[in-house]
């Protein structure tokens, strides 16, 4: 830097510093670096060079999409939309607030069997969890276990903070709002009678949501007493520690709780809700035929668009099963 | 304890005086008058306007606290902060940037509850960042400035004590007014000071001020008048005398005061009486003063103001362009607000996902969409990219430092690099249309060479040394063939780099070439290999080519004559004494004394070091060498003319700065190093002590001239350094030894001067009148030793001398007409010299009587000793003292063109860059110059304006402009009033070019309100304009005028205190620290040592700053608009409810650390063309691209993987923190699926697609310049040059050529000065009036080749 004063070159012509060839010699050094010599690599971007390229990488290209292709052209998916906005469906009358809870049953055929480990999600369309005030209701510490947050929630979770001077538990707009529709699924026999079939509540939450960040409050007394002093969500029907009778899945940890903690990015979106493992190589999961759901449908508040779609089944060839279409 | 408030005080003072600086007298003197409380009324009148000084003593202690305690003391402090004022005043200062307040208020915002976007304390945190940077950086430059405040406050000086009644060390800082202070050989003065004894028994002291203005030349002070008799140390117990001089100011050039005695006597004060603080003593054993001003009221400190602030084009576009961001973000914020609006009123019913308020209502679409607008100002707040000015300060810091760590820049000579004055100008290098350009010592090397004289009107041409001249010139091209200049970065760059410096020094020291290069010291240094000659400035002050000047053998012939008979006044009945012989010598004398040159010899009582290591035997050695030279030189010099200079005129300097290497080369050896520490002017004199052997031996050997042997037995003079304060002094000194009248010694009150045929003449010194500018001469008053008379020789511009001639002679009407003949045939000599490119000074004397003398003198003393008006009455004495002169003659003296200056501006032109020369010189000189560094072109069509009246101007112009409008050539002359700042194309079809001539009379017309558009259009239709006889207030209006009209970039570059305004109108001021001193480099922005410089400086570092710069800006933009951009469109997935979709510290560090460090990377390393094809393809200046290094690679892949780095601890580390995005883990989720990385790449390939379609569709179909310098860039060396003959066309291919091509091959073609078919011209108002073709055409062709000029020259005198 070329400051300023000369108060420097005082110095510098002063005696101290003899005039003759011993001079400390300003020159610079003469390197590459400082010479801005390095070697600098431009792309020129003309025909010729470009479209050897682009051919190179289309070819490149190529076996990746056939791969992704073939993947996709495996999967079975089936949507059943129950909202019962149609008056011929069979949830018509649930949409009526006057009818909680609701229970409703569709029927639907698999045409295909679906073998592998099948998948089973619930979607929500215009349901806005991004919405910028909803996604911050909510506090982690107290989802974390922490004594001190259950009691006393954060501020983010106003208003669903307290109720009747009691501390939510869990607060926040997020879980008020969960989504607690239940769906059994039964296959008919071919005598007509119902199989039900097991729905694994288990695994679909992330490990690690699972295991470290959800956390129920300390202690070996019963989850009840453990969350002693704090009142459920307005909007739930029961209290946190009620949410499934296997201990390892209640309180905050229930798996259906964690999954909806995990806003989704889009207003329309899916999440995971329950898996249905395959029992053994011979027989596919889900045979083709005809099925039974049954539905207590609840409606959230009175969110007037509930456009509640879908089961959607996955089916891999192979024993490739990550949920990635949650969140 | 004192020295803050001090400090405080005296900035105070400054930031007063700074608002009426119109008034000389600055306030806090009165303020300092009423802490004084006044004692009589005379004394506070002085008070208020003038400072007191008494000694700092007991004996004067009540009257000392009385008058100095408002005097700061020597301690000084440039740093702006104190450790306990650095927060709050930092602070303070950043807060006047715009950007900042912004993002202060942005953190407000975010405290509001309804609109808060982050959390709270995130939004502070780039703000802080930023603020901390640019905090740090400022802490540390003031720390630097503290360290060196403190190195210097504890420098050691000696003070009187009265305690010890001695002198004892004491620190700088220590130092107050009133202190004497006494001071040895090579010591710095630490405070300005009186002078009031040395050792020197002429009571004058030698000061070196190189430290101040940077003028390597030693300046003379004077013991204040009194003191100077006294022989003996002043004792300061016994000084009792009073000192009032003026308040500090910070003009150099001027010191008032008086001296009052204890007896009421007063002594003037002058300049002459002041030692400056930071100079340094030369030259004399000890001296003693007294400080007057100390600290921060010395001149040194007044005068040193700190860098400069510029804002630059392009960061005044990135200001523009920040407020287009902030449309764009005020349009997204607007779109956002009304989406809110919209999509909440779309809910009839209260959703879930919209919260109430806390006490249960919700609020309405309406106030949602209010608070949404300032929601989305937080969010998208990335987009004002808030770290773009701190990235640009560092960028243009690490180009600022290439820039001054590029060896091609570097000086030998002077051991100096570009200095970057200014540090945020850089990318203004690559924008420059407009170029102006001072002439002398900024295209020349303001290295004066005596060419030619007249006397007596008789003109004497020097023939041989024109020979002489040239040969130097032949001698250095010949060798440039085997060998590189070591600093010719343009002849580096054309060829393939081969031998160093280094092999130039370790060549056979038999080597022919080499010895012709080395000349004089540097064969002798290199044969005898340990002696060395000290490297020093004065090496390069007193270079052979100046010193050495071969008589011309008619005026040789004239000497013989002269006979000391001819001043004993006898009744012999000798032939009438020849009127000429005894102008000859008046001429020589006149040449030898008429000057301010400090002669150092050592034989010289100050400089006893003896000088006999030196010399010796190497002389014998020297002399052969020298013989040889001039052997070879005759013979070689076919076309000597020198002034055409169309061969590459680098050469002279190449042989410059070769000697000065072979002197860098050297080892020390220890005695010289002693040598050296105890006498810097000797060193001086060492070096140029060889030439006057050489010139001696010469003669002596009488190889180059027969006649000189007529002189030869004459004792060997011993050898003298001459340091002028101004090179034409010096060169005239020497031309008058090469006639043996030399210039012995000078002392105030006499010179010596050694006329051969007279013997020694010692000239009483009466007075000398100093050369100013508004004379433009200067005189000495001596006695004549022969005649015993008054006389009076005066030396200055032909102009002005000319108006001052006697019109009657005292001796009768027959010397009357001989008067008017001599004086018709000096003029047409004048004239001839100045077509030649000659700078003419004319030389008169008047003879005085003694009555008239003292007269004189007693008036000038009464002008000398009053304190106020003195200029004007100092100015008014010397007109009654310089009048009625007899001229003797005139002198011609060759300002050589710099090395590489007509390449740089062919270059330059190329670049399309408009140069304009603005110079004080005559219009012929300037011409010739012109033409000499191809400014102008041999088919130029030159068109000139010099009138009288402001109607004739217009008439001009216009018919001018008519002319140029009706060349169908030139089309785009007729759209000009609409564009005028479009450059036209420098390269027109035809060749059709046209220059402008104007001189400094028509210029002020032109830059009047009413023509100046008319001018303009005029000068945009030229491809050169030259304004000659400029004043430095005209050179800045024109480069005001030009800049704000045309609104172009321009550039103003000189080397003179005459340039500095113009220097600092321009968008970028380049100073040249060249001879004349540091005041241009002080108010530049660039200083650099050469022009040639110049190309390399903006077509390479130019064009890379701003092509980095700018392409860096668009870097930024470009990811936060990208950016920004994301987020707004996430908005209309969020009903506009302001969510960012990522995590709000991965948006706050996308700016600060993500993605800060790759466009910083770019903007100091990218490279888009080579260094070389950049100087070789100027053309290529306009405009600019992109590309990469590795080490910008390297940072982009840095900055991902730090991403993934922070994404990946992030997540893992933070369970439940930072609501409400928690990232815990996610990064993790992301990064164990494959669909992750493929999304990755496919978004990048499809997002670039279109841009690389349309640069593939652009390289391949219209490929641009940039683009096509880049694939040269690519070819291996031999192809490259053929490529780049193709690509210059064939039109251009002979001046490639001429680049490689030896000189003869270029011989053909010949530079007309001045061709009549080419010149348009019209001197005067009535001719204008006129149609086109009537014009006179009043230039008169002059012959180009110097066969005719030496048969004109030959043929002048016998034809009168």
């Amino acid at each position: 830097m070329a400051m300023n004063y000369n108060a420097k070159d005082e110095v510098d012509g002063g005696p101290p510093c003899p005039p003759g060839g011993t001079a400390k010699t300003r020159r610079p050094d003469n390197t590459a670096f400082k010479q801005q010599r390095l070697p600098a690599w431009q792309p020129i971007l003309t025909a010729g060079t470009v479209l050897p390229t682009f051919f190179i990488i289309g070819l490149i290209f190529i076996p990746i999409g056939i791969g992704i292709f073939v993947t996709s052209n495996n999967i079975r998916e089936i949507e059943i939309d129950y909202t019962g906005t149609d008056p011929s469906s069979p949830c018509y009358k649930c949409l009526s607030p006057n009818v909680t809870p609701c229970i409703c049953t569709i029927n639907f055929t698999l045409d295909q069997s679906f073998e592998g480990n099948v998948f089973m999600y619930y979607g929500l369309s215009n349901f806005y969890q991004n919405h910028r005030r909803y996604v911050k209701s909510r506090d982690d510490g107290q989802l974390n276990g922490d004594p001190s947050a259950l009691l006393n929630p954060s501020k983010e979770c106003e208003p669903y903070r307290r109720n009747e001077d009691k501390p939510i538990a869990p607060c926040g707009a997020i879980a008020n709002s969960m989504f607690n529709d239940t769906l059994e699924l039964f296959q008919v026999g071919n005598a007509s009678d119902l199989m039900p079939i097991t729905l694994k509540k288990k695994g679909i939450a992330w490990w690690t949501d699972k295991n470290v960040k959800f956390r129920n409050p300390p202690g070996t007394d019963p989850l009840e007493e453990r969350f002693k002093g704090t009142t459920k969500p307005v909007n739930w029907v029961k209290p946190v520690y009620m949410l499934d009778s296997d201990e390892d899945n209640n309180g905050f940890i229930n798996e259906d709780f964690i999954v909806w903690m995990r806003t989704a990015a889009l207003p329309t979106f899916r999440k995971l809700y329950r898996l249905i493992e395959r029992k053994n190589d011979l027989h596919p999961t889900l045979p083709a035929g005809r099925y039974y759901l049954n539905i207590t449908y609840i409606i959230l508040n009175t969110l007037h668009v509930l456009f509640i779609s879908s089961i959607v089944n996955h089916l891999h060839t192979v024993d490739k099963n990550t949920g990635t279409w949650s969140l | 304890m004192t020295e803050p408030l001090q400090w405080a005080r005296y900035h105070w003072q400054r930031l007063i005086g700074r608002t009426n600086t119109d008034d000389d007298e600055r306030p806090y003197s009165y303020s300092s008058l009423l802490a004084c409380g006044g004692k009589s009324s005379q004394t506070l009148k002085l008070a208020g306007k003038h400072r007191v000084v008494v000694p700092h003593l007991q004996l004067f202690k009540e009257e000392y606290e009385k008058f100095s305690g408002t005097y700061v003391n020597n301690r000084i402090r440039t740093t702006k902060y104190t450790l306990l004022n650095f927060v709050p005043r930092n602070l303070f200062e950043q807060f006047h940037r715009v950007a900042n307040l912004y993002f202060l208020f942005l953190v407000v915002l975010n405290w509001v509850p309804l609109v808060e976007a982050f959390q709270k304390e995130i939004t502070m945190l780039p703000l802080v960042v930023v603020l901390t940077i640019i905090a740090i950086k400022d802490g540390l430059e003031d720390y630097r400035k503290y360290k060196i405040d403190k190195q210097i406050n504890n420098l050691v000086t000696k003070v009187y004590s009265r305690k010890e009644k001695k002198y004892v060390d004491r620190c700088w800082k220590d130092v107050t007014v009133g202190d004497f202070i006494h001071l040895s050989c090579n010591e710095v003065i630490p405070a300005d000071m009186v002078l009031l004894f040395s050792t020197d028994p002429d009571g004058i002291c030698h000061i070196e001020t190189s430290g101040l203005d940077g003028e390597s030349n030693l300046k003379q002070k004077q013991v204040v008048r009194r003191y100077a008799e006294q022989d003996s140390e002043v004792d300061p117990e016994k000084f009792s005398s009073r000192i009032e001089c003026e308040s500090p100011n910070n003009d150099l050039n001027r010191f008032r005061g008086f001296l009052e005695h204890s007896n009421k006597e007063r002594v003037g004060l002058s300049k002459e009486n002041l030692l400056l603080r930071g100079c340094t003593i030369r030259n004399t054993e000890a001296v003693m003063g007294i400080v007057v001003y100390a600290g921060h009221e010395t001149k040194a400190m007044l005068n040193n103001s700190g860098p400069r602030y510029k804002r630059s084009k392009l960061e005044r576009r990135a200001n523009t362009d920040v407020l287009w961001c902030v449309l764009l973000l005020v349009i997204m914020c607007l779109t956002g607000a009304l989406g809110h609006g919209i999509w909440l009123s779309r809910y009839e019913n209260i959703p879930f996902f919209n919260i109430p308020e806390p006490d249960g209502h919700i609020i309405s679409p309406v106030l949602a969409g209010f608070c949404m607008f300032w929601t989305m100002i937080i969010l998208l707040q990335v987009l004002i990219p808030i770290s773009l000015y701190v990235s640009i300060e560092i960028v243009k810091l690490g180009q600022i430092y290439f820039i001054q760590s590029d060896v091609d820049f570097y000086n030998e000579k002077m051991g100096s690099t570009v200095q970057c004055r200014a540090l945020n100008i850089t990318e203004d290098l690559g924008q420059i249309q407009y170029l102006f350009s001072d002439k002398t010592g900024t295209l020349t090397e303001n290295k004066m060479v005596f060419r030619r004289c007249s006397v007596a009107g008789f003109d004497y041409c020097h023939e041989e040394n024109a020979k002489r001249l040239e040969s130097y010139q032949e001698a250095a091209s010949e060798d440039e063939d085997s060998a590189d200049t070591p600093s010719g970065s343009l002849s580096n760059m054309a060829k393939p780099r081969a031998p160093s410096c280094r092999t130039v020094h370790n060549r056979p020291l038999g080597s022919i070439s080499s010895n012709h290069l080395t000349g004089s010291c540097f064969a002798l240094e290199s044969r005898e290999g340990a002696s060395e000659v000290p490297h020093s400035r004065q090496a390069a002050f007193s270079s052979p080519i100046e010193t050495d000047v071969v008589p011309d053998t008619r005026l040789l012939d004239k000497f013989s004559q002269i006979t000391p008979l001819l001043f004993t006044p006898t009744d012999e009945p000798t032939p009438d004494p020849p009127l000429e012989t005894l102008y000859i010598i008046d001429f020589f004398i006149a040449l030898a004394i008429c000057n301010t040159v400090v002669v150092s010899a050592p034989n010289q009582p100050r400089q006893k070091v003896g000088l006999s290591s030196l010399r010796g035997i190497p002389i014998k050695s020297l002399d052969e060498i020298k013989n040889l030279f001039q052997r070879l030189s005759v013979r070689r010099s076919s076309s000597p003319s020198l002034a055409s200079g169309k061969e590459p005129s680098g050469v002279p300097n190449a042989f410059v700065s070769r000697l000065s290497l072979f002197n860098r080369m050297k080892p020390a050896s220890p005695v010289e190093e002693e040598i050296s520490q105890t006498s810097e002017s000797l060193q001086g004199s060492d070096n140029s002590a060889c030439p006057t052997e050489i010139e001696k031996q010469n003669s002596d050997a009488g190889i180059a001239n027969g006649k000189v042997e007529a002189l030869a037995g004459q004792p060997l003079t011993s050898s003298l350094c001459y340091e002028a304060e101004s090179p034409d002094e010096a060169a005239l000194v020497y031309a008058a030894r090469a006639y043996q009248c030399t210039l012995q010694s000078r002392t105030p009150e006499q010179v010596v001067v050694d006329f051969a045929a007279l013997g020694p003449l010692t000239f009483q010194l009466l007075h000398i009148l100093p050369f100013d500018s508004v004379r433009k001469r200067m005189s000495v008053v001596v006695r004549h030793p022969l005649s015993n008379q008054v006389v009076v020789y005066t030396k200055g511009a032909d102009s002005t001398i000319m108006e001052l001639l006697s019109v009657a002679s005292p001796d009768g009407p027959g010397l009357e007409k001989q008067q008017m003949m001599i004086r018709e045939k000096t003029q047409k000599h004048l004239e001839d010299y100045a077509k030649r490119g000659l700078r003419t000074l004319c030389i008169a004397k008047r003879v005085m009587s003694d009555t008239e003398y003292a007269e004189w003198l007693r008036n000038h003393f009464l002008a000398e000793t009053s304190i106020d008006n003195r200029e004007e009455l100092l100015l008014e004495s010397a007109m009654r003292l310089e009048n009625k002169l007899t001229l003797l003659g005139a002198t011609g003296i060759e300002d050589r063109l710099q090395e590489g200056v007509p390449e740089a501006i062919e270059a330059l032109h190329k670049a399309g860059i408009k140069i304009w020369m603005l110079t004080g010189d005559k219009q012929e000189t300037a011409v010739n110059i012109a033409y000499a560094c191809k400014l102008l072109e041999p088919n130029d069509k030159l068109f000139i304006l010099n009138t009288e009246s402001k109607n004739a101007c217009e008439m001009l112009m216009d018919t001018i402009l008519k002319e140029l409008q009706k060349n169908p050539a030139s089309p785009e002359q007729a759209s000009l009033s609409a564009s005028l700042h479009q450059p036209p194309p420098t390269l027109q079809g035809s060749g059709l070019r046209a220059a402008l001539i104007i001189t400094g009379k028509t210029l002020e017309f032109a830059l009047q309100e009413s023509l100046q558009k008319q001018f303009l259009e005029l000068t945009a239709c030229c491809q050169a304009v030259v304004c000659c006889r400029a004043t430095p207030l005209q050179k800045s209006e024109v480069v005001k005028l030009v800049r704000s009209h045309l609104r172009v970039m321009t550039l103003a570059i000189g080397d003179g205190a005459n340039d500095v305004s113009m220097i600092q109108v321009a968008d970028i001021g380049i100073g040249i620290s060249g001879q004349e001193g540091m005041q241009a480099v002080m108010a530049s922005d660039f200083a650099v040592s050469q022009f040639r410089h110049l190309s390399k400086l903006l077509l390479v570092h130019g064009h890379w700053c701003y092509t980095r710069l700018s392409n860096m800006i668009l870097y930024f933009f470009h990811k936060n608009v990208a950016y920004v951009n994301l987020l707004f469109w996430y908005q209309f997935f969020c009903g506009f409810s302001g969510t960012s979709m990522t995590d709000y510290w991965v948006l706050i560090f996308f700016n600060l650390l993500f993605t800060s460090a790759p466009p910083v990377i770019y903007g100091v390393l990218e490279k888009d063309v080579s260094a070389e094809t950049l100087m070789q393809l100027p053309e290529l200046y306009r405009s600019g691209q992109r590309s990469e290094t590795w080490i910008h690679m390297l940072v982009i892949v840095g900055s991902i993987l730090s991403y993934f780095f922070f994404a990946l601890v992030f997540g893992a580390m933070c369970v439940t923190c930072n609501p409400p995005s928690n990232p815990y883990w996610i990064m993790q989720e992301h990064m164990a699926d494959p669909v992750f990385y493929l999304v990755c790449v496919l978004t990048t390939c499809v997002a670039l697609l279109p841009r690389f379609l349309y640069r593939v569709l652009q390289g391949s179909l219209f490929p641009s310049p940039i683009l096509r310098a880049k694939h040269l860039d690519r070819l291996p060396a031999e192809e490259r040059i053929e490529a780049l003959k193709k690509w210059r066309g064939p039109g251009q291919m002979d001046q490639l050529m001429s680049k490689y091509a030896d000189h003869s091959a270029v011989e053909s073609e010949k530079i007309p000065i001045y061709d009549p078919s080419a010149v348009f011209a019209a001197m005067s108002a009535t001719a204008c009036a006129v149609e086109k073709g009537n014009l006179a055409i009043c230039e008169t062709a002059l012959d180009s080749d110097f066969s005719e000029t030496k048969a004109s020259g030959m043929a002048g005198p016998s034809k009168d």
